[in-house]
This record gives C-alpha cells, sequence and structure tokens, in this order.
C-alpha cells in the first residue's frame, strides 16, 4: 500500500480536461442567478414552443408505448424522410441507410464526427471566434485547434487565403460553423466554395455545421455539401433544435459517406446507442409537415434583427446587420472596457445579460453576443437599458 | 401591406416607427400604406381582447345554429342582415352543413339570451327553427388562449 501516492482529489482528473478552461458562460449563469428582472440577450435558443403537432407526435407515441431503443443509425423512416428534406431543401442526396446517423444534437455529432477521424496530433482548422464547444471538442478528441482569426471589418467570415497559410501536413479538417454562432455570420456560395477548393486540392475533410441553415435573411443558405465535388470529404452537421425549436429534445443528425458514417457509428453505437425515440419520432413529424412553423419564426427573427441592430448601432455598439441565426455581434470600442467587464457591469448595472465575445475566442474581444430570440419589448428595453450604460461609460 | 397587416393584427399597438424599422420600409411609406388600410376597410377597427371574467364582468355567450328558408334572389343574405343587426349578435357566419346561420350571441345572463332567441329571432318569418347552445368556457379566442398555463422560463444564458 505504501507504493500507493497520495492523489490530491485533482490528480483523478486527466491532464486533457484538466486543460480545458471552465465555461465563460456558467461563470455569468451563476452571477445572473442571484439578480432579479433581468432581461436576457444571453439565450441561445428559440423563444417559441415546439410547434404542437410535433409535441402532439411524440405524445402520441409516448401512449402508443413507443419507449424502446431503434437501430443505432436511427430509425429508418426519419433517416428516409432526412434523405428527401435533404434533397429537396440543398439539393444534396444522400443514402438513408448508409449515409446518415441521427445523434442527440449537433453537439453529439460533432464529438463522434471529431473522435472517428483525429488521430493524436492532427491539426483541426477553426474560425476565432466560434461556437464555445468546438476547440473543447477538438481537444478532447485528441486534436490540436488551429484557430484562424476573422475580423468585424470583412464580417467575421473565414478566408480561404488565411486558412491555407495554416495548412500543414497534420491538418486534418476545416471546421466551420455558418450561419454562425456567436457573429450572424453567413458565408455566400463563392466563399464556400473557396473553401471547397482547398479542401479538394490538400485532401482535407471539412466538417459543417449547419444548425442555422434554416435562419437566414436575405440569401438562402448553401449547403456545404452541395458544392461540387466534395460531398465525400464533407461532414454535415444538422439538427431540429434552431429551426424546429426543439432545443431541448436533443435530436439532429450527420451526413457523411458511408466510410466515414461507418466510423461515426462505432463512437456513436458505444456512447451514445441511439438518440431517443420519442424525439426521433417528433422529428418524422417536424420533418413532414413543419415547414410553415419554420417560415413563421424566421419571419418574426427577421422583424426582431432589424429592430435590435438598429437600436445597437444607434447607441453607439457598432454591427453590421446579421445575415443569419439569431444573434448580433456589435463591438464595444466606445467603452474601452473588456467584454467580461462590460458584460458583468452591464448585468449589475442594468440587469441586462449579454455574453462577452471573449468566450468564443481571442478574436471575440472587443464584442458582445446579443441574441435576439426574445420578444420585441424585451429587445426594446434591453436597448434602452444599455444606451444608458453606454452613456456613462463612454471613453473620455 | 400583407406584413404591416400582419404585425397590426398581432399587436395594433405597435407603432409606425416600430414597423418601420422591422420591415425595413420608410415611416412615411408604413404610415401611407395604413391610411391606405383604414380607407378601404380592408382595417376595419383596432380592438383589444379582453378577459372579462378576470376583470370580474361576466357575460353570457351562445352559439345559435339557425335555420332558415333562403329568399329568392337575395338567398340567405337578406335574412341573414336582418338578423345580424341585432346588437345581440356578436359574430354571425353562414354555414355549409345541417343548418345555415351560425350566431354567436352575448348578453349579460342566460336569461336575456333567452328572451333574445325566443322575442326575436325564432318569431322571425323565415327562420324555421333555432337550437341554443350556451358556452359554458371560454379557452381560446381570437387565436388567443384565454387561460394561459404558467410561462415556462427558460434558462437566461446558454450556449
Amino acid at each position: 500500500m505504501e507504493s500507493v501516492t497520495a492523489r490530491t482529489h485533482n490528480n483523478f482528473i486527466s491532464q486533457k480536461v484538466n486543460a480545458i478552461s471552465p465555461s465563460g458562460i456558467r461563470r455569468f449563469f451563476d452571477l445572473l442567478s442571484s439578480i432579479e428582472g433581468v432581461i436576457s440577450l444571453g439565450i441561445g435558443e428559440p423563444d417559441f414552443v415546439t410547434p404542437w403537432h410535433i409535441r402532439e407526435a411524440a405524445i402520441h407515441s409516448l401512449e402508443k408505448g413507443y419507449t424502446m431503443y431503434t437501430s443505432n443509425y436511427g430509425l429508418l423512416e426519419l433517416r428516409q424522410e432526412l434523405a428527401l428534406y435533404l434533397e429537396r431543401q440543398y439539393g444534396v442526396s444522400y443514402h438513408p441507410e448508409q449515409e446518415l446517423i441521427i445523434t442527440t444534437g449537433v453537439s453529439e455529432g460533432l464529438d463522434i464526427a471529431l473522435r472517428a477521424i483525429i488521430d493524436p496530433g492532427d491539426e483541426v482548422i477553426v474560425p476565432d471566434p466560434c461556437y464555445v464547444a468546438y476547440i473543447p471538442d477538438i481537444v478532447m478528441a485528441g486534436g490540436i485547434p488551429i484557430e484562424i482569426p476573422t475580423y468585424q471589418k470583412s464580417n467575421f467570415a473565414i478566408s480561404a487565403h488565411d486558412i491555407e497559410t495554416k495548412i500543414s501536413e497534420r491538418t486534418k479538417a476545416i471546421l466551420i460553423g455558418y450561419p454562425s454562432n456567436p457573429t450572424g455570420t453567413t458565408l455566400s456560395r463563392e466563399e464556400l466554395s473557396a473553401i471547397a477548393e482547398l479542401a479538394r486540392k490538400y485532401n482535407l475533410l471539412v466538417i459543417s455545421d449547419e444548425i442555422y441553415s434554416r435562419l437566414t435573411y436575405g440569401s438562402n443558405h448553401t449547403c456545404f455539401a452541395s458544392l461540387p465535388g466534395v460531398k465525400d470529404q464533407t461532414i454535415s452537421l444538422n439538427g431540429f433544435s434552431k429551426s424546429y425549436a426543439m432545443t431541448g429534445w436533443r435530436i439532429g443528425y450527420v451526413a457523411a459517406n458511408r466510410d466515414i458514417i461507418e466510423a461515426m457509428l462505432k463512437v456513436h453505437q458505444y456512447t451514445m446507442l441511439c438518440a431517443p425515440i420519442m424525439a426521433q419520432l417528433a422529428a418524422i413529424e417536424a420533418l413532414k409537415s413543419g415547414e410553415d412553423e419554420i417560415e413563421h419564426m424566421r419571419q418574426e427573427y427577421d422583424k426582431r434583427r432589424r429592430v435590435i441592430t438598429k437600436g445597437l448601432n444607434n447607441i453607439g455598439l457598432t454591427c453590421p446587420t446579421p445575415q443569419g441565426a439569431f444573434y448580433a455581434f456589435p463591438g464595444i470600442d466606445i467603452t474601452g472596457m473588456s467584454s467580461e467587464e462590460f458584460a458583468e457591469k452591464l448585468l449589475i448595472e442594468e440587469k441586462v445579460a449579454v455574453i462577452p465575445g471573449s468566450v468564443f475566442g481571442k478574436h471575440g474581444e472587443g464584442f458582445l453576443r446579443c441574441c435576439y430570440a426574445t420578444s420585441l419589448s424585451d429587445i426594446e428595453e434591453a436597448i434602452t437599458r444599455m444606451d444608458k450604460f453606454v452613456r456613462r461609460h463612454r471613453k473620455s | 401591406m400583407k406584413r404591416i397587416l400582419e404585425i397590426l393584427q398581432d399587436s395594433s399597438q405597435t407603432t409606425p416607427e416600430q414597423i418601420s424599422v422591422m420591415l425595413d420600409i420608410p415611416v412615411n411609406e408604413v404610415k401611407r400604406a395604413i391610411k391606405q388600410a383604414e380607407q378601404e376597410k380592408i382595417i376595419l377597427k383596432y380592438k383589444t381582447i379582453i378577459n372579462w371574467a378576470k376583470a370580474g364582468r361576466n357575460e353570457a355567450l351562445a352559439l345559435i345554429e339557425v335555420k332558415v328558408v333562403p329568399q329568392r334572389n337575395v338567398g340567405f343574405d337578406s335574412i341573414a342582415d336582418r338578423i345580424y343587426q341585432f346588437p345581440q349578435v356578436y359574430s354571425a357566419y353562414l354555414v355549409s352543413g345541417t343548418y345555415d346561420l351560425a350566431l354567436l350571441v352575448k348578453g349579460e345572463n342566460m336569461q336575456e339570451i333567452a328572451s333574445f332567441v325566443s322575442e326575436k329571432l325564432a318569431p322571425m318569418e323565415q327562420v324555421q327553427s333555432t337550437v341554443t347552445h350556451f358556452l359554458l368556457k371560454r379557452y381560446k379566442e381570437d387565436g388567443e388562449i384565454l387561460h394561459p398555463t404558467k410561462n415556462i422560463s427558460r434558462l437566461s444564458i446558454t450556449p
């Protein structure tokens, strides 16, 4: 027994996990829960409830006793509906029995994609700022994230040129997520095509997180896999959370070529086994008759998007009009504060919650993520409060 | 125009300035469109949905099925017109099926509605028969749920 070295509690934790800093969002959550009367622009989900016919389908499935496992891939009927939908919506065809896995949201999809493809030391290129999970997920899968800075002046769009300068022998994949959480940026077909060309030239995988694909304003979303010649090198991640307001159901999917799907399925079957059957049945209903609600919600966000962008720019927090998702990403230059300081003081002094841009990467510093998936009256009140705050804290 | 109307239908208190921002249309254009809609009677009235039971006022409502004899040349319109002129008639519809007119009739109490039916409606020459259904509870009106369940709160901060 003496040979066993005494461990402090912390020693039990793997170095890999220890190296990941706790989510900046969580710290804010703790602070926020101690304050009353807060208007939150800090959410990351629709403020709609899942449409009733979808909820009703799930209730019906429970009444009928659908409470069992499904195939690891997910219900075949759902995959068939999904294949039809992807063909119809984006003009890209996937074999329902070999090229689709139903996951518990894009979160799981991303995790199993990374774990299926990364060997220790492999590099994955990501934009900075990017969604909070990208970098920790790469690290946990044993990879090395290579961040490509993006800037407000170029609308936070990742440029193929910048990507190319960072490609090395260890580069395995490019991970992109457009429309973007946190910036609301979308990429044009041309911008995406330039990335596709790199993927072909250097034989790289592209993991494309398209969870906000149905929330674009002005131009239609281009599915990365639909670009010529890259489908087999693309892992498409998508789901039902944002388009159908189904965040809590945890239901999404991955689409990729057969070999990659087989590899991902190994990880999926030994960790998740399958997505919950009631969520899968609800998703079938969503695909079959949820189009009207998607459009209704999109139009609502579109109005709010204009109200928040105008409001933020009027008070000196400049931002371009976001073209997708439901986030505005204004700069806070005029205050001279760090984004974390701004967000914390704003919460305490004016009771408005926003997310500091630094949470999403080094180049998110100097910006705030303001979600407009909340009522128009709350958006207007939040802007009024932020106006007072900015006037008080404007740098002289 | 359609989008402006949709916003006003949902919340008639939305100002032209707010609509202008929401739809990215100049405010003067919004004002002109609203005015035009008012003049053309596309917008009939700005109303408020009130839960009167909660405000302490009780009222009775009845759904009345009416079978009528249609008249030459004017069909159902003439008799419908005679019926919906009564202030007690809150809504009136011509419907397909086993009866012809569906009326929503309001009164301070059931007695008042019963009197309306027996004294005004039933005795009309073209009215063949009526069936009165008193409303027991109002769940939803004009698309609004009157007894909403407690608001489900989302987490204030999520990634």
